[in-house]
């Protein structure tokens, strides 16, 4: 079966260089850590917070802090797994090997996203454990309403992050041309967009502010978000979409 | 067997490749020669479906490259050595290849003994030297053991044993019967291993004929003649009709394999000859003259002629 070779292939291809090891690794050590740290700074403040804040404290959300830095090695590992068949030229090798190109490019993010989405998971879960048990009395477990959700959302948030990586990498090739518009992106100016007034209503639309509503288990008080945690991650999920398309098209189109 | 049918690639208003026609056949090497920027890499790009023509065809064995399943089992190409992952290693660069076409794990062992680089199997490509890297390449295309191959320029930087190693290779494979289709900017390279030349310049066919035919029709015959009575042995040549090339000096140059001829004149004119050599020049040298023809004639005119202009005569197809 053609698809089953190619998966294969693409799986022989992820296991056998260094950056997937270094930028999953540190993904989640990065993602646990921050969170862990951030986690106990809260239950160290929650004493001295106000009524309001006290209301709207996330336990869960909370734990997940990390993932703003973790994310980052995410993004990483998508542009490493397309960008490096570029970069070194193997891309020629690939698609005389695979001519299939819509095939091949389904084989490759299929098989990277499949192992961000265990790593994901696998994170999500522990950052939520790990910080509860930083927060200490302030926890909240994992049976008390949309706290399962904000977990499993939490991987789901941070695999579609590398697809979405991926799928710009694909449109650009270039790893550091990747890196350099997605990094800044994801870490400051979709923040800024989100945050101020003045964009807000559009910011909040972006990939990851939309999509890390799904980790908020306790809403903002002024709350006005016009989507729910589902809703915001099948915005995010329109994002991944938009770019694996445009990926798809160019990587179809273009001389290799 | 691969067949060209008016390939022709453009960027923009560049052409690189004009209207190619030709047939690469088994059972013989076929060497694809031409100056460097004429046109061949992206031609055997074309002819692998990485890169798309403006306009013609290529079938491998009857079919477009991207309808051959599996096709590293029909055919194996280098192209560009120094396109593998640095970070793999040879192993498992070959495996992913393999498991890609559903080649067996084994096939990846054979093919690194064939290439002698089992000690080195494990070994990140990134360490690997310039020849080391063209061995594995060269696996890279035995793996499928197709019937046709393809190597974009082989022997470039490899030292005299890597070289002998490549030749004796292509002449194996041919021998068993396969395609071998192979590229060089180096005539001398080609007329020790190709059998069949199909030269191009400019992008455009100069040449689709046998290596034997080439060298009996381009390898221009003529006569070098010394003497201290130049300007009388002149008069005495062009009175008897034969055309003169003054090659700078005291030396001159007829066309053609008249030695006899000639020492007969200056003997019955009295002349001194001090040399009166028939001579042949070599394959380098014509095919520096079959290219440069097509640079010049690119520089002074607009208007494009059919190829097949030059040498209509020695072209067999």
């Amino acid at each position: 079966m053609a698809a089953a070779q190619v998966i294969r292939s693409e799986w022989t291809k992820i296991r056998s260089v260094a950056s997937t090891v270094w930028t999953l690794s540190l993904a989640v050590v990065v993602t646990l850590v921050l969170g862990m740290l951030i986690s106990a700074l809260s239950a160290n403040e929650f004493d001295r917070m106000g009524a309001r804040d006290r209301i709207a404290f996330d336990p869960t959300f909370v734990s997940f802090a990390g993932m703003s830095l973790g994310q980052l090695a995410m993004i990483v590992f998508g542009v490493l797994v397309v960008s490096n068949e570029y970069s070194t030229g193997m891309i020629r090798t690939s698609l005389a090997a695979v001519p299939q190109r819509g095939g091949f490019l389904a084989g490759k993010i299929g098989v990277a996203t499949a192992l961000a989405l265990v790593v994901g998971l696998a994170t999500g879960f522990a950052a939520f454990f790990l910080g509860q048990a930083v927060l200490g009395e302030y926890k909240a477990s994992l049976g008390d309403e949309g706290v399962l959700r904000a977990v499993i959302g939490g991987g789901l948030y941070m695999t579609l992050i590398a697809v979405f990586s991926m799928g710009v990498a694909t449109m650009l090739r270039s790893p550091m041309l990747s890196l350099g518009i997605l990094m800044p992106f994801f870490f400051l100016i979709s923040n800024i967009l989100g945050n101020v007034d003045a964009t807000k209503k559009i910011g909040r639309f972006l990939p990851d502010q939309a999509g890390s509503r799904i980790m908020q288990v306790v809403p903002p008080l002024d709350d006005d978000t016009p989507y729910g945690p589902w809703g915001g991650l099948g915005i995010m999920v329109l994002w991944v979409v938009a770019a694996l398309a445009g990926g798809y098209l160019l990587l179809k189109k273009r001389d290799a | 067997m691969i067949e060209l049918e008016g390939l022709t690639k453009r960027y923009g208003e560049k052409v690189a490749v004009n209207n190619l026609t030709f047939t690469v056949r088994p059972g013989i090497v076929t060497g694809f020669l031409g100056p460097n920027g004429a046109g061949k890499s992206t031609t055997m790009r074309m002819m692998l479906g990485l890169d798309r023509p403006t306009a013609g065809d290529v079938r491998i064995d009857g079919r477009h490259y991207d309808r051959l399943k599996d096709p590293l089992k029909y055919i194996g190409a280098l192209l560009d050595a120094k396109a593998v992952h640095g970070g793999r290693s040879a192993f498992n660069h070959l495996l992913c290849l393999a498991q890609s076409n559903g080649i067996p794990r084994q096939r990846v062992h054979e093919v690194l003994d064939t290439v002698g680089l089992s000690s080195v199997a494990g070994k990140k490509a990134k360490g690997f030297s310039l020849g080391m890297g063209q061995r594995l390449g060269i696996a890279g295309a035995l793996l499928g053991d197709p019937r046709i191959l393809m190597f974009d320029e082989p022997v470039n930087g490899l030292d005299p044993e890597g070289i002998h190693w490549i030749r004796t290779l292509m002449r194996t494979l041919a021998a068993q019967g396969r395609t071998v289709f192979v590229s060089s900017h180096l005539m001398s390279e080609m007329a020790l291993t190709a059998d069949h030349l199909v030269v191009i310049g400019q992008g455009r066919l100069l040449a689709d004929t046998s290596m034997a035919d080439f060298i009996a029709h381009n390898s221009r015959a003529y006569v070098r003649i010394r003497s201290p009575q130049r300007e009388r042995l002149l008069d005495v040549l062009h009175g008897a009709g034969i055309t003169v090339v003054e090659s700078g000096g005291a030396t001159l140059e007829v066309d053609g394999t008249e030695a006899e001829r000639i020492g007969e004149l200056a003997a019955r004119h009295q002349l001194v000859l001090h040399e009166l050599s028939p001579q042949r020049a070599s394959l380098e040298e014509a095919f520096m003259r079959l290219t440069a023809e097509s640079v010049e004639y690119h520089a002074h005119s607009d208007a494009p002629a059919p190829p097949q202009q030059w040498g209509d005569g020695w072209k067999k197809d």
